[in-house]
């Protein structure tokens, strides 16, 4: 009887399950043409010594990863992005955050509003990159400061401040982690705003009536409701800032020493600029293996959120 | 009296964050403001004009761009590959992301991490296997190669997303729907879809700018410039050396307009105010 | 939503019906009597199609220019099109001689020797030797290619330092400066005046390379330039801390533009055309630029001033850019007659005059503008990475280069660079020794 049972509830699961996997048919399938394969060939790659270009590639185990290891400008380079990120991740996110609660409202203008945070990341890299090179940089002509900041800064009297913000080493990273911010927190801003408008309207009025204050509403409704989207923000933006390198090449160039170095400029420098294709492939391995255990750690942490 | 102090506080409250969202506002316009100015100069003045508005208008840069850098055809290109990609990955996306969220099968969990963590991995040097894989399939120099690559490119993120918001919504009306015998497909097409229209909508915004501004993966897939993309001819204005800015400007003004366009319809949907906010939530 | 779901839907549909028809179109177009280039030179692209128009009327045979911007995107398009055997007839390779040699040892590109030498080596004889050396591989080459000449140059280049003449009046200098002590005067009088010296665009890190370069072959000759990359001469000998501290001297001076560090050439460019500083380093293509910004701006070129009068001073100079013949195209005759025709003298005065670019071909320099003759008369002076018997390993290159930085910067001496260096030195020499003996 027992068998009978199962046979019967398996075979019905059984085709339950194949035509569950049909819904994930199409996305696997590309992924493992178009993603798999290239992640396995650059894995190959990666355990060997080869400048790009010639048909030999001399096979070196793992030395490429012993090397790393010792690289003190690729750990840096981590260091630097981790930074950039964590900038984003508080200044960006609690901008992006604030500005879509203001939005959520029932506010003047607001469509207005809406428009206009996403423009940032609208506007190319090129015209991002001029203004905000119009905007730190430093020099003189005619006795007047170029830089429209330290230009500012002698206007209101504090030229002591006066700097030469993208050549010094304590203040480039930070400008390039502002600049960053602020040309991304137009997607943060999206997210949480489609967040918040799932948001039960009626949840809100009860607690008005039950006489709760603004800020103990965002605590117990907003807050809570929001945390898997702010997770998703949040895993984007870690995305985002640690492989940030378009705005980098635009506003430092090359790059300040090895001040503004990121992973992904470190990447390039060994394939484009020493030719090393292998130690580029193991930095990229290395670097995808760190972004994945900070993702899954994460995930973790929320679903523990989630739970409590 | 008591009423009073109350409006008062609140009305220095409107005051307060009007204040903030206009300064923030301001930093987002005055870019688009430059970019629309210097579209208007010529390269000789648009360094040595410090005006605000410039003192005569040159239109005639916008005919410039799009005569010489060729904008009808790659706008057609560009409006192609992102109206399939987009489309591509909303289908796809929305059909792995409701397995993961709402069914059950073994694996589930290994399948779902996995694009997850392929989200994650950034793939440097990919551009030789890929093209190396795409040669072996006839795909180089092809608009499907190039679609489908960029499908791929948008897919984990959009199943990410997608799942993020299945997962907060109710299944009541799925399980009537099911009651009702609506197969899985029907259900997914006319229950789970209409009531994730915010996000897909946010996809579809994220999407097409990604496709839209793409350009390394157009250079390297495409050979031919009949099948190349917008971004293609702003590529050309900015010389090796010598770069027109303003008919870069004027360019880039021209390719940022259908994307601003599309944000535009888009929002509506992620604003879907409270008469169907009701439903979810 | 039904609805507007068909009509996303028919779109979709006809765009896949439109991809399919431009597919197999593809597939029956191969015509022989048409040959394919790739590149990257935006600048010049309008040029090469009025030439190509005018190839095909003159002998029908169709020649496609294919540009691909940004360089780095093309660079990378010519790798994994190497690898996939699919490079088209003619195609640049931007990178340095080791990654060319590397395409020639790979079978990628054709010898062009015997058709340089053939008719009493006419075709060779026509362009600048300077122009021709870097497409060459001597005999004994440390990079083992079997000696020739690989690439067609299509014009020339070298980089020099410029002056303004009208800020230099300003700080009452009728001369240029001749020597180095002449240089540091002038820019001591120019800041007086509120006038930035020099500027460049060192954030692109070879721009300060081979200002560094240049004035390492005026302090201790190329002999001793060479030793260094055979590994015979420390970086931490006397002169090449004497090179490092030029950067030293110049920053204490106040001579360099400020942010020169982060600053990207075009922004240098920009500063110079916009007359915010006096001298700048840069190659003889900023004609063109300078052309576009500030038409009316005066200025000169000049070598670097050297410090060490008893030694020449060298500038980097050479190809501007060449093309290579596809060793596995079957088209090869129709491409290397092609090159022949573009390099010829006629070609190259237009080239010249459309693009203000130096031409490759000695013939056609008769008549260009005074400052491209002032830049076209160093060409004997000029030398390049690509042309030394040795060259630096590239991680050795990118210590040297951002130490170059960390000076200009006040983070390091030029003693503390020159220790980096060598140890990164150390490090590959050691690991090549190691290579060679396995």
């Amino acid at each position: 009887m027992g068998i009978a049972k199962i046979k019967k509830f398996s075979l019905a699961q059984f085709k339950d399950y194949l035509e569950n996997y049909l819904f994930i048919l199409p996305a696997v399938a590309i992924f493992s043409v178009f993603y798999i394969y290239p992640f396995y060939d650059i894995f190959r790659l990666s355990l060997h010594d080869w400048n790009g270009i010639t048909p030999f590639r001399e096979f070196v185990g793992l030395a490429n990863f012993q090397e790393i290891m010792r690289d003190q400008n690729w750990w840096g380079s981590l260091w630097h992005a981790g930074y950039i990120t964590l900038i984003a991740l508080t200044f960006q996110n609690a901008l992006a955050f604030a500005l879509a609660l203001a939005c959520d409202r029932d506010i003047r203008m607001k469509k207005f509003y809406r428009v206009v945070f996403y423009l940032p990341p609208v506007l190319s890299e090129v015209v991002v990159g001029l203004i905000w090179q119009w905007i730190l940089q430093a020099g003189t002509q005619n006795g007047q400061q170029i830089g429209l900041l330290n230009y500012f800064l002698n206007f209101i009297g504090l030229p002591h401040l006066v700097n030469d913000w993208l050549s010094d080493p304590k203040t480039a990273l930070t400008c390039i982690a502002v600049v960053h911010s602020w040309k991304g927190f137009g997607w943060g801003f999206i997210i949480l705003l489609a967040g918040l408008q799932t948001i039960d309207r009626q949840l809100y009025e009860a607690a008005k009536v039950d006489g709760a204050g603004s800020l103990s509403v965002f605590k117990n409704i907003t807050l809570p409701l929001m945390i898997p989207v702010i997770f998703v923000v949040v895993i984007l933006t870690i995305l985002g800032s640690m492989q940030v390198f378009v705005l980098i090449l635009s506003m430092v160039g090359q790059g300040l020493v090895y001040h503004t170095e990121v992973p992904v400029t470190r990447i390039l420098a060994s394939m484009t600029g020493t030719n090393r294709f292998g130690y580029a492939c193991a930095q990229g391995v290395i670097f995808g293996f760190i972004l994945v255990l900070v993702s899954f750690s994460l995930n973790k942490i929320s679903n523990k959120l989630k739970q409590a | 009296m008591k009423i009073n102090r109350y409006i008062l506080a609140s009305r220095l409250k409107s005051i307060v964050i009007h204040t903030f969202l206009i300064l923030v506002s301001l930093t987002c316009l005055f870019p688009l403001f430059w970019m629309l100015r210097s579209s208007l100069m010529t390269n000789a003045t648009i360094f040595v004009d410090k005006s605000l508005i410039p003192h005569e208008f040159n239109i005639h840069n916008y005919y410039l761009a799009w005569t010489e850098g060729n904008f009808a055809v790659y706008c057609l290109n560009s409006l192609i590959y992102t109206v399939s990609v987009v489309f591509g990955i909303v289908v796809v996306s929305s059909l792995a992301a409701y397995a993961f969220s709402r069914l059950k099968f073994p694996g589930k969990n290994i399948f779902f991490n996995m694009f997850l963590a392929a989200m994650m991995i950034p793939l440097p040097g990919s551009f030789v296997p890929l093209y190396v894989l795409m040669n072996k399939l006839g795909l180089v120099n092809t608009r499907i190669g190039y679609i489908l690559c960029m499908i791929n490119v948008g897919l984990s993120l959009s199943i990410f997303l997608l799942k993020t918001f299945f997962d907060k919504m109710p299944s009541d009306l799925e399980d009537a729907a099911r009651i009702d015998g609506c197969s899985k497909l029907g259900i997914w097409r006319h229950v789970a879809l209409p009531l994730a229209r915010p996000a897909i909508a946010v996809i579809v915004i994220f999407n097409s700018l990604n496709v839209w501004n793409e350009y390394i993966l157009a250079t390297l897939l495409l050979n031919d410039k009949s099948l190349m993309p917008l971004q293609r001819g702003l590529m050309v204005f900015q010389g090796v050396h010598s770069v027109d800015y303003p008919l870069l400007m004027a360019g880039l003004t021209i390719a940022a307009t259908p994307i601003i366009l599309v944000y535009l319809s888009m929002q509506k949907h992620i604003i879907k105010g409270l008469s169907s906010g009701a439903v979810v939530g | 939503m039904g609805k507007r779901f068909l009509l996303v839907g028919g779109v979709f549909s006809f765009c896949l019906l439109a991809l399919v028809c431009t597919r197999c179109g593809k597939k029956a177009e191969k015509p022989a009597n048409a040959i394919m280039v790739w590149h990257w030179m935006t600048d010049r692209n309008d040029a090469f199609v009025k030439l190509a128009e005018k190839y095909e009327k003159e002998t029908g045979v169709k020649v496609n220019f294919e540009l691909y911007a940004p360089s780095d995107a093309y660079s990378q398009k010519i790798i994994a099109a190497a690898q996939a055997k699919v490079l088209p007839d003619i195609y640049g390779i931007l990178d340095k001689k080791e990654i060319i040699a590397s395409f020639i040892q790979s079978g990628f590109v054709a010898d062009l020797t015997e058709e340089f030498k053939a008719n009493n080596s006419a075709w060779e004889k026509s362009l600048f030797p300077k122009a021709l050396s870097v497409n060459k591989f001597e005999t004994d080459n440390i990079y083992h290619v079997k000696p020739g000449i690989y690439g067609v140059p299509i014009d020339v280049t070298n980089i020099q330092m410029l002056y303004n003449r009208k800020l230099l009046k300003k700080a009452g200098i009728d001369q240029p400066p001749v020597n180095f002590k002449e240089f540091l005067t002038a820019v001591q009088a120019l800041k007086a005046q509120g006038i930035t010296g020099l500027v460049s665009g060192w954030g692109e890190l070879w721009m300060a390379d081979c200002f560094a370069s240049n004035y390492a072959f005026n302090i201790m000759g190329e002999s001793r330039v060479m030793a260094t990359f055979k590994g015979d001469v420390p970086y931490t000998d006397p002169d090449w801390i004497k090179v490092l501290s030029i950067f030293k001297d110049l920053q204490n001076k106040g001579a360099l533009a400020e942010g020169i560090v982060t600053k990207a050439n075009k922004f240098a460019e920009q500063d110079f055309a916009l007359e915010r500083a006096a001298f700048a380093f840069n190659g003889s293509w900023c004609v063109n630029v300078y052309h576009d910004m500030n038409p009316d701006l005066e200025y000169g070129a000049m070598l670097p001033p050297p410090i060490n009068g008893a030694l020449p001073m060298k500038i980097w100079g050479g190809a501007g850019s060449s093309f290579v013949v596809n060793n596995l195209s079957a088209q090869k005759a129709l491409a290397i007659n092609f090159l022949k025709w573009l390099t010829a003298k006629e070609q190259q005065a237009f080239l010249s005059t459309e693009t203000r670019n130096l031409p490759a071909n000695q013939e056609a320099l008769t008549q260009i503008p005074e400052i491209l003759s002032q830049f076209a008369s160093s060409m004997n002076n000029t030398t390049h990475p690509t042309i030394w018997p040795y060259n630096e390993d590239a991680l050795v290159i990118e210590a040297f280069d951002k130490g170059i930085q960390s000076i200009i910067i006040g983070e390091k001496t030029p003693e503390q660079v020159a220790q980096d260096v060598q140890t990164v030195k150390d490090r590959q020499m050691a690991k090549k020794r190691s290579k060679n003996k396995s």
